[in-house]
């Protein structure tokens, strides 16, 4: 069994409203050092696999195909057992 | 002429898209439900109407576009059929691949529901051939996801092939920034696929297709689907 930590974040190219919404939020408590916020997804995902080599390939075409949108997205994930 | 509506768990426009065509426009129409394998009748347009479908859970249009019935939809548009997608159908399509780009979170994060003004940029496809070119018609939105975007490569390449069909627009016709209240890409409302038969579009036509309703303006998307269809050219065969 494996767990995959997935990270889904926006392109560098498109823009955040959430992020920049969070930037003013910690702005206003007083955090006048923040240069920039980047709002994204975590996703967790367990599944079953022969060795970790099966579970890499299923989880970076899961990842392809629906967690994220290739045009407006980029992802990243670790692999942990058990 | 035989349209179906293709029915989502959460979709919430389909019945006004049932009206307008039915009711309205005077033709067959069925819904079609998401989870049906194959279409029963032969259609000459489907319409993937406006909704939150499968509310909207990882991203707008994520989960739709897995449908089986999204299969055969992909299928008809493939060969040629009039897909006609609003709002949430808008979505789908751009998540499945018919037609480029993505829509995301409004600029200002809200939801925003309001008449907006749309410059009918071509009025050269199936779907907008009984507007002239050029004309500002008066469309409802409803969404908070509605913002087009894509790469330049990709915005150029829609400009050159005539395939923004509406942009944001000043009642005058004016695509100025200031109408541009979701932060789209060059204003752009709607677009068409390189073919000229799939149209996804976020304000909603349906919504304004009748004179009780204060503006029928909306109707001549639909009737624009009807003349262009009796021009002979049966689709999806």
């Amino acid at each position: 069994m494996y767990k995959a930590l997935v990270y889904v974040t926006l392109k560098p190219s498109i823009l955040d409203p959430q992020g920049t919404a969070v930037k003013k939020g910690l702005e206003s408590l007083g955090f006048s050092d923040v240069m920039d916020v980047r709002v994204g997804k975590y996703l967790e995902v367990s599944l079953e696999a022969e060795d970790k080599q099966e579970a890499l390939t299923q989880v970076e075409e899961m990842c392809k195909k629906l967690l994220s949108n290739p045009v407006i997205e980029d992802y990243c994930f670790e692999l942990v057992e058990g | 002429m035989k349209f179906a509506v293709i029915v989502f768990p959460g979709s919430n426009c389909d019945a006004d898209c049932f009206h307008v065509v039915k009711e309205v426009m005077g033709q067959e129409a069925d819904y079609v439900w998401h989870q049906d394998q194959t279409f029963k009748a032969q259609y000459d347009c489907i319409v993937l109407p406006g909704g939150f479908s499968y509310g909207d859970y990882l991203r707008t249009g994520s989960i739709a576009k897995f449908s089986p019935i999204m299969i055969e939809v992909i299928k008809f548009a493939t060969q040629g059929g009039l897909v006609l997608g609003i709002c949430n159908g808008f979505q789908i399509l751009t998540e499945a691949g018919l037609l480029p780009g993505a829509l995301v979170r409004n600029k200002d994060l809200k939801f925003v529901c309001k008449d907006t003004f749309l410059k009918v940029e071509n009025n050269e496809t199936p779907f907008t051939l009984d507007y002239t070119q050029g004309q500002v018609i008066q469309v409802p939105v409803a969404h908070g996801e509605g913002a087009y975007v894509c790469d330049e490569a990709t915005l150029e390449k829609l400009k050159a092939n005539k395939q923004i069909v509406f942009r944001y627009s000043t009642s005058g016709g004016e695509t100025s920034p200031e109408c541009n209240f979701n932060g789209s890409s060059d204003n752009i409302a709607g677009i068409i696929n390189e073919k000229g038969n799939v149209l996804g579009m976020m304000p909603h036509p349906e919504r304004c297709a009748e004179t009780v309703l204060g503006n029928d303006l909306g109707k001549h998307v639909f009737t624009s689907i009807v003349s262009w269809l009796k021009g002979g050219r049966r689709n999806g065969e």
